[in-house]
């Protein structure tokens, strides 16, 4: 069905860092017009692999394409089709937000007045008209979020990278983030967001892909992957003194399944076929004498995906591990890191 | 930092029923920039740094403050034991003083863009389909304004203590645009340093390693021929004696001498070596 050209196509891309494979033969088929997520834990490679999409990063092996044209051989044609919103706002801090959107603007070449008229309409598109005239600096988190994607959007590409695009904020600005987002597809964009959270994804992906270490280890719709998991997720919370040994023995036998352990809190999530089985595990777990503090059925979180995808869980992956130096605290995590910290298993 | 809760929801992007077309945008996407795109894009940027300026006073601290300082101060304690007398001194040490305030002017184009290309603001530029030097040269164009505050200052602080230069008005224009031209091909190494140093830091320390020597084992504040043999010889090559030479002729001779156009001709090879070298390390850098 899909005659038109990709809009990102991506073979075998992979990045070095030094001695350390931050994405490692990556293939990507973004369709015209999709939301496509890339779903992984802080330095599973997403926030690198995005960046040499979108030429912020030179590629070390493999081939790209957006919309047909090579991301490695003409980088100034790319950058007229695309639009990247990063973790961290890439605004001007000293500068307002309507000298920042007409700054923008004039660089890619509108005239003054038309920058300006871009700047009002992208300012009362992302609600900040009434901080149009503020420093950045004064800006909360979610307002420079908005402001970083009206930035991106001047001259409407037809191709958004979004870098974790909710990450810090909180619940009802997520959801007003996932709204914009959604918005920006029906007027034809296409969308390619990492995030770190199943039901973000889930929520704005119409297809997933999932990084771990550099690799990806699934793709698919959300409804897939959450079907290679189970259900639903039992979560349970044991009583202090519980044995969690004999707990971990009855939910095997039950479920069938083996459940994720934090010893610590006592906290253990069972994968479960379907949320009916939660009470056969519960009264498995009533006949061998052991206490319940609290218990609830969830969706799959990360946790488990990762778990049953890649045999670790997610915050089994290393530091983010991300390429660029765009400013900000953890940028020189990469430079400054001493290379025997370097997981040897990647090289 | 309250602000009225904003509602996303509110903006529906249906209304402003537009539609778009990546097969157009594909065929409208050119291979490169013109050089016209380039002069703007520059200009822009350039802007942008006197946008910045404007908001923070004190980057004007050291080309103000410098010049009255060291004026005054080098005029009273060396001029008796140098040139037995203030007077005297001035035609030798106003020249000197331009130099050495420009050089120091260079070094701070590479610290604070260093400091810049560390904001977030700079990934957009990275992203965005514009010249790579665009960013680099646009703040070197509105430095153009603190060599002119440098140069200045120094020649009016010298007047204001009794220099009369020889040269005449415009022989003390001549060499303000002379100190102006070599502060900002210099900048260029400066430039040069912030975009291959880990941080501003480090451009500072490597840059004071290189202007100490060379603003004073020159002729910028004692006649070469006080110096033993091995020094002048270094002070004879060294660039700066010929920034000091021709910004003296200019201003107590009103001529332009032949140190002028080696002054020229420097800058010329630094502005032609550093200016690719500094945009090809941005570009990997980044």
């Amino acid at each position: 069905m899909t005659t038109a050209t990709a809009a990102v196509e991506a073979i075998g891309l992979r990045k070095d860092f030094g001695g350390f494979r931050a994405v490692d033969g990556v293939d990507l088929e973004v369709r015209q017009g999709e939301i496509f997520g890339v779903l992984g834990p802080n330095g599973a490679g997403k926030t690198t692999a995005l960046r040499m999409l979108a030429t912020l990063l030179p590629i070390d092996g493999g081939q790209a394409r957006v919309f047909g044209v090579d991301v490695a051989r003409e980088p100034h044609r790319i950058r007229q089709l695309i639009g990247i919103t990063g973790q961290y706002a890439s605004v001007d801090e000293d500068m307002t937000a309507t000298e920042n959107l007409w700054m923008f603007g004039r660089l890619q070449g509108l005239r003054s007045a038309d920058a300006r008229a871009t700047a009002r309409r992208l300012l009362a598109q992302f609600d900040l008209e009434a901080a149009a005239d503020r420093p950045i600096a004064q800006f909360s988190g979610g307002m420079r979020r908005r402001l970083d994607l009206a930035a991106s959007l001047i001259t409407r590409p037809p191709l958004i990278f979004l870098d974790e695009p909710t990450t810090g904020l909180d619940p009802r600005t997520r959801g007003q983030m996932w709204d914009t987002i959604r918005g920006l597809v029906t007027e034809g964009c296409t969308v390619l967001l990492t995030t770190q959270y199943l039901d973000e994804a889930d929520q704005l992906a119409g297809r997933i892909a999932v990084l771990d270490r550099g690799r990806k280890v699934a793709e698919g719709t959300p409804a897939q992957l959450k079907a290679s998991v189970g259900d639903s997720t039992l979560q349970l919370h044991l009583a202090p003194g519980a044995d969690q040994e004999q707990a971990r023995q009855v939910v095997l036998r039950v479920a069938g399944a083996e459940p994720v352990l934090t010893p610590e809190s006592g906290r253990m999530n069972v994968p479960l076929d379907t949320a009916d089985r939660a009470a056969d595990v519960l009264i498995g777990l009533r006949g061998a004498g052991v206490s319940i503090a609290s218990v609830s059925v969830a969706q799959p979180s990360l946790d488990e995906v990762f778990l049953a995808l890649t045999g670790h869980g997610a915050d089994a992956g290393e530091d983010d591990a991300r390429g660029g130096t765009d400013g900000t605290d953890d940028t020189d995590t990469f430079a400054s890191r001493p290379t025997d910290q370097i997981p040897q298993e990647v090289q | 930092m309250n602000t009225a809760s904003p509602t996303l929801a509110a903006a529906p992007p249906a209304a402003t029923a537009y539609r778009v077309d990546p097969a157009a945008a594909v065929a409208a996407a050119r291979p490169r920039n013109t050089p016209a795109e380039t002069v703007s894009q520059t200009l822009i940027m350039a802007r942008r740094a006197l946008k910045k300026m404007r908001r923070n006073p004190e980057q004007f601290f050291d080309v103000t403050v410098q010049p009255l300082l060291f004026t005054a101060m080098f005029a009273y304690i060396f001029g008796g034991a140098i040139a037995g007398g203030v007077k005297n001194y001035l035609p030798v040490l106003i020249p000197g003083i331009v130099a050495q305030t420009v050089l120091t002017t260079c070094m701070a184009t590479g610290v604070q863009l260093r400091e810049d290309m560390e904001k977030g603001v700079f990934d957009r530029f990275k992203s965005l389909p514009m010249a790579r030097i665009a960013p680099l040269a646009g703040p070197m164009v509105a430095d153009l304004i603190r060599y002119l505050i440098a140069a200045g200052l120094t020649f009016l602080t010298g007047v204001v203590i009794g220099y009369r230069p020889h040269g005449g008005v415009l022989g003390v224009l001549g060499a303000v645009l002379l100190a102006i031209v070599t502060g900002w091909s210099l900048a260029w190494i400066f430039t040069w340093l912030g975009t291959i140093t880990k941080s501003a830091k480090s451009v500072q320390g490597i840059s004071m390693m290189i202007l100490f020597p060379l603003t004073f084992l020159s002729n910028a504040f004692v006649p070469v021929s006080t110096l033993p043999g091995w020094l002048a010889a270094f002070v004879k090559v060294n660039p700066v004696s010929h920034l000091v030479s021709g910004t003296r002729t200019l201003a107590n001779q009103g001529s332009v001498g032949a140190e002028v156009g080696w002054t020229l001709l420097a800058c010329l090879v630094v502005v032609a070596v550093f200016a690719p070298l500094s945009t090809l390390s941005y570009r990997r850098h980044l």
